[in-house]
């Protein structure tokens, strides 16, 4: 009886003013407690519960995310990084080339793919296409072992973060493409961290809804990276129709 | 009215021990609402007032009983009024102080299984070094407890919304630029920065060494002139908005049912247990058993109950230490030793400089001590410096002093990057260091003498990035007994006693 009093105190403030009047009228009618102190009663002994429950959801939400991340120390143990990231980029339903290659490695739109690249384990890997997946900044740790990573595509990967982009200096010697387009996490602090990517050549960051001033953002990137060409498709579009893209920023979660 | 605005009550404490009472001065809405109602004549009036009296009296003693150890009253109490007690007590509501909370809750075992209060003295947080601070986090120390701290930290801020997030409510966004902190060292210090950088390296700090010449191809805009050696974090590094982390502990510790009241620490009821050692020395140990919160606006203090305190009250923590007798015993003795943190007054100058360097500008410390970061896009940067030890300001006020940044800041300044000879400073503020004069490091952990309180202070211009982690170590130390993840038994109050200071090398 205390334990749920307190609790019911903490949940609804306005349970002691209504506990005050219910026992005011029942000391003259001595009726037992009414339906609705009792309901009230039972959910805030519920209420706590039900609580845990929501908190559950994005824990499973993320399992999804968690899964598809994990680090594969068995692969690398006993193939090598290179199989490694390739199978991890494969099950994230991504794209890979090996150096040396021309052909590249993709999985199929039901996360079908060809076990042949088991066969280079000595290629590092050049390109990566992981565009549209789920990869986040622990699975960033599959990857970060490649010393030749040239082209990395991340567009639309709703995962990545600028904590992920702030991780990329790993590839600081050898990055030379990036598409982080249609990223709904990105904001100019991530962006600031691209500095570190000396031999950067080309960068796409068309479509930042995050970003509030794409066009100045635009212009401080191309002075911060002089050597790099910046393409932000989508851009004039956001200067002109400033509507369009406060009604896309509200769509999106 | 007067004898329904103050009427006394007694309250029986938890154990049964002590009997005091109480007055509880509140303006309840139902009693107004009903005394306006039924103001029709007095005889009737005085008769329904008894007998209202009467029930509540009757009701309150079927409660009290009902609930032993619970200081629930039918009414709505003053909200801001503290509880009667609480398992632990935390002096100081800013961002060390809502972390504690927040990780004290996180780690209780059952449901309620602590009872945590918050005392913060000024709602409005207008002089807490949390939220005047210049909101930076790096990895480049020298003390490893340090590179930890901060290291943990940072994890904590990347999935701030896995620890942080309340239900119904939007995700916290702390707006992080990771941008780095870029160090620089003159010939004087280089040697310490290289040592530095291989303890930063070995702790798992991703920190890179750069020559005069790998300096300025990466920043083409400073200038090199004295500089021997630079260090640029990779990761990790940069700044937030310090007022969402502290809203974010405040917020998500509330909602897992931390009390907060808005009132000052005057106090402290303790008792005092003389002991002799085994050199026959008498030493003396307090236990605190009450914390006076006095209310603002107002002369009257409640006092709670409690059986742990935290002493996390920033720049004031040395004053707060003082009220249980900390420093205040025999010349010579262990009890003569006090808390050593005083505010010290530090000026932050934000300046407006449109050709200044862009997005790429990181947290630049410069070997003269001077300071700058960009803040915002606009082309605004916020710049700082700690005056020499003989030249502290006054620290009555947080008046800002503007000739500190026209004859100390800006030579500094235009020398390290000659776009800044052209600028016009546009506000300033000041805050107050937490500074620790004995070795300007962090003070965690209990006090020996006082074997209740704990310590979370002295932070000296650190301890914002390190809050989260402090907050998760101060709470092993309640809950589990000893620290579990971080062991930063090497920043206790024994170094203070013994006088080993643990010194930070190349401090800012
Ligand atoms: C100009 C400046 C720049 C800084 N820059 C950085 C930085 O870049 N990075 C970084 O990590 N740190 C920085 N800091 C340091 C950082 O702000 C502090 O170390 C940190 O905020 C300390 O937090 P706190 O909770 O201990 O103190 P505070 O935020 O000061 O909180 C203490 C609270 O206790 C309350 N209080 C005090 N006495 C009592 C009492 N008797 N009863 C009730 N309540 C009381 C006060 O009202 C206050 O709100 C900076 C500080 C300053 C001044």
């Amino acid at each position: 009886m205390a334990s749920s009093l307190t609790l019911m105190r903490r949940s609804c403030r306005f349970v002691s003013i209504f506990a005050t009047t219910s026992r005011q009228s029942s000391s003259k009618t001595l009726a037992p407690p009414s339906l609705q102190t009792g309901l009230l009663l039972f959910l805030s002994q519920r209420f706590h519960d039900v609580e845990t429950v929501l908190s559950w959801i994005p824990w499973l939400k993320n399992r999804v995310v968690r899964q598809k991340n994990v680090f594969y120390g068995y692969t690398q143990k006993n193939f090598g990084d290179n199989i490694a990231t390739a199978f991890y980029v494969l099950s994230l339903k991504g794209g890979f080339r090996f150096a040396g290659q021309s052909e590249w490695f993709r999985s199929d739109k039901r996360g079908k793919f060809n076990w042949d690249f088991m066969n280079h384990r000595d290629s590092p890997v050049e390109e990566v296409d992981v565009s549209n997946t789920l990869i986040n900044y622990t699975g960033l740790d599959n990857l970060v072992k490649q010393k030749c990573l040239r082209t990395l595509s991340l567009s639309g990967c709703t995962q990545v973060d600028d904590w992920f982009l702030s991780r990329l200096h790993v590839f600081q010697d050898t990055l030379e493409e990036l598409d982080i387009s249609h990223c709904p996490q990105i904001t100019e602090g991530g962006l600031a961290a691209l500095k570190n990517l000396r031999v950067l050549r080309r960068l796409d960051v068309s479509q930042l809804p995050r970003i509030q001033n794409p066009g100045l953002v635009v212009i401080l990137l191309e002075e911060m990276l002089p050597q790099c060409q910046v393409t932000a498709a989508g851009f004039d579009h956001c200067l002109m129709d400033r509507h369009t893209q406060s009604d896309s920023q509200a769509q999106a979660p | 009215m007067s004898t329904w605005r103050g009427f006394c009550m007694t309250a029986r404490t938890a154990q049964g021990f002590h009997v005091y009472s109480k007055c509880i001065y509140k303006h309840t809405q139902l009693c107004t609402l009903g005394f306006r109602k039924i103001n029709t004549g007095r005889p009737v009036q005085s008769d329904f007032f008894k007998d209202l009296e009467n029930q509540f009296k009757a009701f309150r003693e079927k409660a009290s009983e009902a609930m032993p150890g619970s200081d629930w009253t039918p009414f709505e109490i003053n909200r801001s009024l503290p509880p009667e007690r609480a398992d632990i007590v935390i002096v100081g509501g800013g961002v060390i102080g809502w972390s504690i909370a927040y990780w004290l809750k996180q780690k209780e075992r059952i449901r309620e299984g602590v009872r945590v209060l918050v005392v913060e003295r000024d709602p409005t947080y207008a002089q807490a070094s949390t939220v005047l601070s210049a909101g930076g986090i790096r990895q480049q120390f020298s003390l490893p407890e340090n590179i930890y701290l901060s290291l943990a930290s940072a994890d904590f801020l990347r999935n701030i919304n896995e620890h942080l997030s309340v239900l119904n409510e939007e995700p916290v966004d702390l707006q992080f630029n990771h941008s780095g902190y870029l160090l620089l060292a003159n010939e004087n210090v280089a040697h310490i920065m290289e040592e530095n950088h291989k303890t930063q390296r070995y702790a798992g700090a991703k920190v890179a060494l750069l020559s005069p010449t790998q300096l300025k191809e990466k920043f083409p805009w400073i200038n090199t002139d004295g500089v021997v050696l630079a260090s640029h974090g990779l990761e990790n590094e940069g700044w937030f908005d310090p007022w969402t982390l502290l809203n974010a502990f405040r917020r998500k510790a509330i909602s897992m049912g931390v009390y907060q009241c808005f009132g000052e620490v005057t106090g402290f009821r303790y008792t005092t247990n003389p002991m002799t050692n085994t050199d026959g020395d008498k030493v003396e140990f307090q236990r605190i058993k009450y914390v006076n919160v006095q209310m603002p606006n107002s002369l009257e203090y409640q006092p709670v109950e409690c059986a742990i305190v935290v002493n996390a009250a920033g720049a004031n923590s040395g004053k707060v230490a003082e009220m249980v007798g900390i420093g205040l015993g025999p010349k010579d003795s262990m009890a003569s030793v006090s808390l050593p943190v005083e505010p010290r007054k530090r000026f932050i100058y934000v300046v407006h400089c449109p050709d200044g360097p862009g997005l790429d500008t990181p947290f630049i410390i410069d070997y003269s001590g001077m300071y700058i970061r960009r803040e915002g896009l606009g082309g605004n940067y916020i710049t700082g410096m700690s005056p020499e030890e003989g030249e502290e300001p006054d620290t009555n006020n947080l008046e800002v002093d503007q000739e500190f940044f026209q004859d100390k800041i800006w030579p500094h300044l235009a020398k390290r990057v000659p776009a800044f000879e052209c600028l016009k400073v546009k506000s300033a503020w000041a805050g107050f260091y937490d500074y620790n004069t004995f070795d300007q490091n962090a003070i965690v952990g209990i006090h020996p003498l006082v074997n209740n309180m704990f310590l979370a202070t002295g932070f000296s211009g650190h301890g914002l990035q390190h809050s989260p982690a402090v907050g998760r170590a101060i709470a092993e130390l309640i809950l589990d007994g000893g620290f579990r993840t971080l062991d930063l038994s090497a920043l206790g109050f024994q170094r203070i006693i013994k006088q080993e200071p643990v010194l930070e090398r190349n401090i800012v």
